[in-house]
């Protein structure tokens, strides 16, 4: 199970959080700001995995973002590289060509993803059309009120 | 003919109008227009300025240049945000929330959104639903109160018709459940498992997965709808229904026995087996493929339940070999993914009881991966390897040479991890080769890990030392190479050694030691080493004799390198060397003690009068030293060379040889049934001998019943309880004694049942192993313990004894002293 996940960029800013576990604020500060502090220090040389704290921390870096995910002693760390590589083509796929500024900005967008392919810790689907099926949908729905309500509002509807 | 449809110009619009080739007529536009329209037409109420959109706020705190500036135009914003939830404007708020999560994720408080993500949640719009659902994520934790006026929210959205908000409902429940909103939700989430559509299942099965995690009693009541989980074809519902069986199978062995036993159409094991299959030997799934394998997720978490089905159930892993074999063989390797599913295979197969052929084929499969360029695998192999090192030694011995390679890997997680599997795989066969490879690591090593590698090196060297010489040899170095972070108890039982070993040797120690006491002092590198500096100290002032004498020309000094840098010292050029120590600012004052003490020793090995005057100056130098060890011993010292010179010689004279305080583990064939007893009983043993040194009067700790009476002859007294012990002596004529204690018990079974003793220090011990550890009734479990009392001191035996019985722990204690006073004649 994964126990939360964190996209940070090269200068240790926060772009993504998502968190599995109940922690108090206070206690994810500080465990976000030790694991970025950590992975940052690590030469390009080193190996993906690393252990920390009761946890195995799986990073990888693409263009100048970091993808660091935690996940419990049992779980495969090379599946988990599978799974962050996962996440980046569906971002790739929705948002064209994704670079660190589009998830700035679209940072909801990023995190409805996110809750389309782990649910709770765990993978919950693993084919790529139909994650991006349900965010077109969903996405579609989002669109249709917006419009009927527009036009209620103009009198139209 | 051409239909008129597919005329590229066909139209009713006019060009500029047509959705097919204008490429504005898409959403954006069509908002842009009501909006437009919006703005013209309607009243003045609905024109009042909008809030900042999200995409201008960002772009507002990024331009911001300084963190002051970032926090001013944060500020304002969080100002208006809290403006407008005081004024429960619902046309916004979806909006604000964004903006304010936002803001959260930058570092900044956002605690006073959390009641308007409720607002949100309980809006019909799904817009609203899907903020207000994220924000909860985000914004709450379980310790927050606001979590009870979500619960009712969850409810009505799980009802929905609609999927998506369903759907949102479930994740929402996964990421936050705390153990009350679980227990309130759970009949809902069971309900959506049976679900017709895939979509709410797959969510539906993973929320249970985390229902059960927080609440482990609610396992039963998912457990009917989780059997059909396995039968669907939609890979989604696959995935998500064999991760929930895994965390219950790990969660309850009963229901594991269950999931085993399921007879019929729905069997699990061949469930499993044909579901892989059909994965493999499908062909090419474009909708799950990566890289050319097919849903290597749904793979590996089919290997994982299967791994835990099979663990030691020798039916169940039958059922899988043939599949295990074929996956391991058939799986694709130049990707990453064909390695992780390979990697999860061997993991399965090393768990399972699976054949040997397949075990030395998972051995294999590691083997390649240890040549992998990548690291990832490397990582990989050698940590799987770590596991299974103990359980199939000889077929990780084949690996050794390419371990202890990596030993030199830039990476420091696959150096640590080398680093122990080298330690693992140390025998007597190997040693020298490991010996050496692991010291040249030692030398080159991090700080973390030298303190570490250097206990583990002189403990594989007691065990296994091939020779006296080779085992010194290696502690040198050692002391060398691991400076100060070697264990402290090393350089005690370096000493130790070093006085147990014959004669030659000593010299050989002493005339080695001196070669690497004078570099240190010469290059200035002595305060790196300080506990090769008191080991040399000790051991030349009791050789100091052998070290300058003639003698010592006879004894080889050529080392493994076939160099021989041994320069036999004067008296006069030890001293001096001795002296620059002792008054070099760096070293420890335990290292000077050592020093001063050897110094004086010097005195009398030493026959030049010349030499005990030098000495004798110096030792008074120390009698006003600033410390006060020093000064005790200088002033102490430095008296033998006055009034009681004439006691001199007698009192520092040669120790004699040093008992250890455990017996050795030499090992030379099989080692394996006297291994287990007195490594495992040793660390409890040493507590009860601090136990019977330190008191007197013998209390017993945590004892949970009345002690018994132990009887000491072969009558089987006991009083109201269940266990005779000690009802055997053998009594052998010499100054050891042989005692078999036998455990019987009249009425209960008894599980783990564990005996363990503790005798005085001048008296050794030693334990056989136990015939058995479960005491059944009218049955006995006997043990022999070999006593050895060379100082015949009066025998005390303190004894513990721990067992189960129905399941509940019990742990007794107590001390025998009534043994025949001439048990040792």
């Amino acid at each position: 199970m994964m126990q939360f996940m964190l996209l940070f960029s090269r200068q240790g800013k926060l772009r993504l959080q998502k968190w599995y576990v109940a922690h108090p604020d206070k206690l994810k500060k500080k465990i976000t700001r030790e694991l970025i502090t950590t992975v940052l220090a690590r030469k390009p040389k080193m190996c993906s995995f690393l252990e920390w704290k009761d946890v195995k921390v799986v990073y990888k870096r693409y263009a100048s973002l970091y993808f660091c995910c935690a996940m419990e002693q049992e779980d495969n760390e090379l599946l988990t590289l599978e799974l962050i590589h996962r996440y980046v083509e569906l971002l790739d796929k929705y948002l064209g060509s994704v670079c660190e500024l589009d998830i700035i900005f679209n940072f909801e967008k990023a995190y409805f993803i996110l809750d389309e392919l782990v649910l709770g810790g765990e993978l919950q689907e693993t084919s790529k059309k139909n994650v991006l099926k349900a965010i077109a949908a969903q996405d579609l729905l989002q669109e249709d009120e917006t419009v009927d309500a527009a036009l209620r509002d103009v009198g139209w509807l | 003919m051409a239909y008129p449809m597919y005329e590229v110009d066909w139209s009713v619009l006019p060009p500029e109008q047509n959705r097919r080739f204008n490429p504005a007529f898409n959403i954006a536009t069509i908002k842009q227009v009501v909006n437009e329209a919006i703005e013209r037409v309607a009243p003045v109420s609905v024109r009042m300025p909008t809030p900042t959109r999200l995409r201008d706020l960002i772009r507002q705190i990024r331009a911001a240049r300084t963190a002051a500036e970032e926090r001013s135009v944060v500020n304002k914003e969080c100002a208006y945000i809290r403006s407008t939830f005081r004024e429960e404007d619902s046309v916004w708020r979806c909006r604000n929330i964004a903006k304010l999560l936002y803001i959260h994720m930058l570092g900044y408080p956002a605690h006073f959104g959390q009641l308007e993500c409720l607002k949100l949640i309980a809006s019909p719009r799904f817009t609203d639903k899907r903020v207000g659902y994220l924000g909860a994520m985000l914004l709450l934790d379980e310790r927050q109160d606001v979590h009870l006026l979500i619960t009712n929210c969850l409810k009505n959205d799980l009802n929905s018709n609609t999927q998506f908000v369903v759907g949102l409902a479930l994740c929402t429940l996964g990421a936050i459940a705390s153990p009350e909103m679980a227990r309130d939700l759970a009949s809902e989430v069971e309900r959506l498992i049976k679900s017709p559509n895939a979509y709410i299942k797959k969510k539906a099965a993973l929320c249970a997965f985390r229902i059960i995690r927080r609440v482990p009693d609610l396992m039963e009541m998912f457990l009917p709808a989780t059997r059909s989980l396995l039968t669907e074809k939609n890979h989604g519902v696959l995935i998500t229904g064999v991760t929930l069986i895994t965390e219950m199978c790990e969660n309850s062995p009963d229901t594991l026995n269950h999931f085993k036993k399921e007879s019929g159409q729905r069997e699990i094991v061949p469930n499993l087996v044909r579901i892989l299959k059909n994965l493999i030997l499908a062909g090419y799934s474009p909708e799950h493929d990566v890289s050319g394998v097919s849903d290597p997720f749904l793979q590996v978490k089919i290997l994982r339940l299967l791994r835990i089905l099979g663990k030691n159930d020798a039916e169940a892993s039958e059922a899988m070999n043939d599949i295990l074999a074929q996956v391991a063989t058939n799986t694709e390797t130049s990707k990453n993914v064909g390695n992780t599913i390979l990697y999860e295979t061997v993991l399965s197969i090393m768990d399972i009881k699976s054949e040997s052929s397949l075990r030395v084929l998972a051995v294999n499969i590691l083997g390649r991966f240890l040549l992998n360029n990548d690291k990832n695998i490397r990582y990989v192999a050698l940590n799987t390897l770590l596991r299974t090192v103990h359980v199939d030694t000889s077929a990780v011995q084949r690996h050794r040479t390419t371990i202890l390679e990596c030993l030199k890997d830039p990476d420091i997680s696959i150096r640590r991890r080398a680093m122990e599997l080298s330690f693992a795989l140390v025998n007597g066969q190997n040693i020298r080769g490991m010996m050496k490879e692991l010291l040249a690591f030692l030398e080159r090593s991090d700080a973390e890990f030298k303190a570490h590698c250097s206990s583990a090196v002189v403990l594989a060297a007691e065990r296994y030392a091939p020779s006296d010489k080779w085992h010194l040899d290696t502690l040198f170095k050692v002391l060398l190479k691991a400076g100060n972070y070697l264990r402290d108890d090393t350089v005690s039982s370096t000493i130790q050694i070093i006085s147990s070993a014959a004669t030659e040797r000593q010299a050989y120690g002493a005339m080695r030691l001196w070669t690497s006491l004078e570099q240190s002092a010469v290059s200035g590198l002595a305060t790196e080493k300080q506990p090769l500096i008191q080991v040399a100290a000790w051991t030349i002032g009791e050789y100091g004799d052998l070290l300058v004498s003639e003698a010592s020309s006879a004894i080889s000094m050529v080392d493994e390198d076939g160099v021989d840098d041994f320069v036999r010292p004067t008296e006069e050029y030890v001293i001096d060397i001795y002296q620059k120590l002792l008054w070099s600012t760096q070293l420890s004052i335990s290292t000077k003690e050592f020093l001063l003490l050897s110094l004086a020793k010097l005195s009398t090995r030493f026959t030049t009068q010349a030499s005990q005057e030098k000495i004798r100056v110096i030792i008074d130098t120390f009698g006003s030293h600033i410390h006060i060890e020093l000064q005790q011993r200088g002033v102490e010292l430095s008296q033998l060379f006055r009034q009681y010179g004439h006691l001199r010689p007698a009192l520092l004279e040669r120790m004699p040889a040093m008992e250890p305080v455990a017996a050795p583990h030499r090992e030379e064939q099989e080692l394996d049934l006297s291994d287990t007893s007195p490594d495992h009983t040793k660390p409890d043993q040493d507590a009860l001998l601090d136990l019977i040194n330190g008191s007197d009067s013998l209390t017993n700790g945590d004892v949970e019943h009345q002690p018994e009476q132990i009887a000491t002859t072969n009558n089987n007294t006991s009083s109201n309880d269940i266990l005779d012990l000690l009802s055997g002596l053998d009594l052998t004529p010499s100054a050891a004694a042989t005692l078999t204690a036998r455990a019987t018990s009249q009425l209960h079974t008894l599980t783990d049942f564990l005996f363990q003793a503790a005798v005085p220090k001048k008296i050794q011990l030693d334990m056989m192993s136990p015939s058995g550890t479960t005491l059944s009734p009218q049955g006995e479990i006997t043990q022999v313990l070999k006593v050895t009392n060379p100082t015949k001191t009066p025998l005390r035996l303190r004894i513990r004894v721990s067992y189960n019985i129905d399941g509940t722990p019990v742990l007794e204690q107590t001390e025998i002293n009534n043994f025949p006073a001439d048990l040792f004649n």
